[in-house]
């Protein structure tokens, strides 16, 4: 079956080195956040103990191993900190944020499967080309519209819509406007490549049974976009929880996210040891969603087969 | 059943790309603005174009910048066809799902957990921190993408013309270099754009891999914006969306032309 690198050098060789890279330069890296995390800060270079010192032999390792410790899991989990808020309020950000995606989405999704062959690849690349345009850019452009003195405040104002200006910016409510304007295009894509495979003698099937037109989508449609739907959110909801740009640029000093109190941690606390655990933590929350989502990846490319 | 378009698919396709696209436009049309206050207009102007060129910071780096994205996507791109050949063509080896594990987990794993554990791979190495970095940081989050752009289509690939070479006598080697990538090639080079846009494009990562020296356009695009909205930003962003755009529309004509080619050479080698 296989390219016949099967059997020489050739096969190995392709295997090895994108998988040695993988593990030198994305799983080793794990392991040492999570050994980090159980490490304790310390003014020196690195600023982080105990060291593993084997030049004593075995002594140094168990000499290792005892000062390890769960400390900065405690500091982390200490409902005075605010490190709890974050991972809830993140959780909460991201699932209302992937309902708004899913609900802005699919019906962008549903109208190009539904449009003329002719012009859909012209949809599909409308769709990617803002995605390939700088995500920072796309995020910053939201400050200009949303701000008090903003275009959109601006408009309403001379429409005589409202009298004072509209708090967005630096609010929740930015946060979300960003997320879904940022992350749109990876809902609709797998949205639409499920919709576009939908065999439409189902729905004809239907109507000739007398099926009202919304109706069938519910019966028919929605069920067999699922696959769409599942893949969809996934590839919204896990990076929007470790969201940093967004909150950090439309969101107010109120706006909790686990992804900025990392940065923050890390950067303005100094302490690696405490951003280690987060990082460990916000791991183990998004584990599930990851596994998930790459089940459904490796189904939907089976099925390519 | 009801193919064409509906009054209301229209409207969502309309809204949705208002929705996309006016934000972005907003964002040149200001980069033209006489006034320094950025919301309100004075007039057309380019004189923010012009003071970018004396702007030494930004100009250093976009160059730290175009040279990173350029050497990672190069790098990504040849990991990352390896990594779809390993996946779709030599069907079971040991430790298969752990490597597709690392493959699809980058593509979702938020930014500031990737940044952080490779900021202290580099450490515990002692790895100085800079241009090196950064670079090594990109290629590993990017050639993910590729890899993933380059499986979709070896999954759908006539495998009967490589099967033909190779019971031909062609050797593997050269199989692959006259049958698979010139058919792969479109795949190998959008995901070759991806890996250049993404790394274009990254702030965090390179944030936290970063060192003396090697300071990249977003990060100094960040810590402008943080000080509020500038016409000069205007300005540089809209250079670089233009830049992508241009490049975009070359792409997908000339990947266009070369499939209708390809087309056409298959019908004539049927006849």
């Amino acid at each position: 079956m296989a390219m016949a690198g099967e059997k020489g050098r050739g096969r190995w060789f392709v295997i090895a080195v994108p998988y040695l890279w993988l593990l030198a330069l994305f799983l080793a890296p794990f392991l040492i956040v999570f050994k980090i995390s159980l490490s304790q800060d310390v003014v020196a270079q690195p600023p982080y103990a105990p060291q593993l010192d084997l030049s004593n032999g075995l002594s140094g390792l168990t000499d290792f191993l005892s000062q390890l410790s769960l400390a900065n899991y405690g500091y982390v989990l200490d409902f005075s900190n605010e490190f709890l808020a974050a991972y809830g309020s993140s959780l909460i950000i991201a699932s209302i944020s992937t309902i708004l995606l899913l609900l802005v989405g699919y019906p962008i999704a549903y109208a190009m499967a539904r449009a003329p062959r002719s012009i859909q690849p012209t949809l599909l690349m409308l769709v990617i080309l803002p995605f390939w345009t700088s995500f920072l850019i796309r995020v910053y452009a939201w400050i200009g519209i949303l701000s008090p003195e903003g275009l959109l405040n601006q408009g309403l104002m001379a429409l005589g819509v409202i009298d004072t200006p509209l708090e967005i910016l630096n609010t929740n409510l930015a946060v979300y406007i960003g997320i879904v304007y940022s992350y749109l295009p990876f809902m609709v894509l797998p949205l639409y490549s499920a919709l576009e495979k939908l065999d439409l003698t189902l729905l004809e099937a239907a109507a000739d049974l007398g099926c009202p037109p919304v109706k069938a989508f519910w019966k028919i449609t929605f069920p067999l976009s699922l696959p769409g739907v599942a893949a969809g959110a996934l590839l919204c909801f896990i990076p929007a929880v470790g969201e940093f740009v967004i909150p950090d640029l439309l969101g107010g000093s109120d706006t909790l996210m686990i992804g900025k109190s990392l940065w923050t941690e890390f950067t303005v606390n100094r302490s690696w040891t405490v951003s280690s655990a987060v990082a460990v933590l916000l791991l183990l929350v998004l584990v599930i969603p990851i596994v998930i989502y790459q089940n459904i990846q490796q189904r939907e490319l089976e099925a390519g087969k | 059943m009801r193919k064409g378009l509906t009054w209301f698919n229209v409207t969502s396709i309309v809204l949705g790309f208002a929705f996309l696209y006016i934000p972005i436009i907003l964002l040149v049309i200001y980069s033209f603005n006489a006034s320094r206050l950025v919301t309100v207009w004075a007039g057309f102007s380019t004189q923010w174009y012009w003071s970018l060129l004396e702007n030494e910071q930004l100009i250093d780096a976009a160059w730290v910048t175009l040279r990173i994205a350029f050497f990672s996507s190069l790098a990504a791109t040849v990991l990352g066809t390896m990594a779809a050949l390993a996946l779709t063509r030599y069907g079971r080896f040991g430790g298969r799902t752990l490597f597709s594990g690392m493959i699809y987990a980058p593509l979702v794993m938020p930014e500031v957990i990737t940044g952080l554990s490779l900021l202290l791979l580099f450490v515990a190495v002692n790895f100085d921190r800079g241009f090196w970095t950064v670079l090594l940081a990109h290629i590993t989050f990017t050639m993910c993408f590729v890899a993933v752009v380059v499986q979709s289509r070896l999954v759908t690939f006539d495998r009967t013309l490589e099967e033909a070479a190779l019971d031909l006598g062609c050797p593997p080697f050269q199989t692959f270099f006259k049958i698979t990538l010139p058919l792969i090639l479109p795949a190998v080079v959008s995901g070759f754009m991806l890996a250049f846009t993404l790394s274009l494009d990254d702030l965090v990562i390179a944030s936290f891999t970063t060192g003396p020296g090697a300071t990249t356009l977003p990060m100094r695009i960040y810590s402008q914006v943080r000080l509020g909205v500038t016409p000069e930003i205007n300005a540089v962003c809209t250079i670089l969306i233009a830049i992508v755009t241009v490049v975009v529309i070359i792409a997908s004509i000339v990947t266009k032309r070369a499939e209708s080619q390809r087309e056409a050479e298959e019908r004539a080698a049927l006849q």
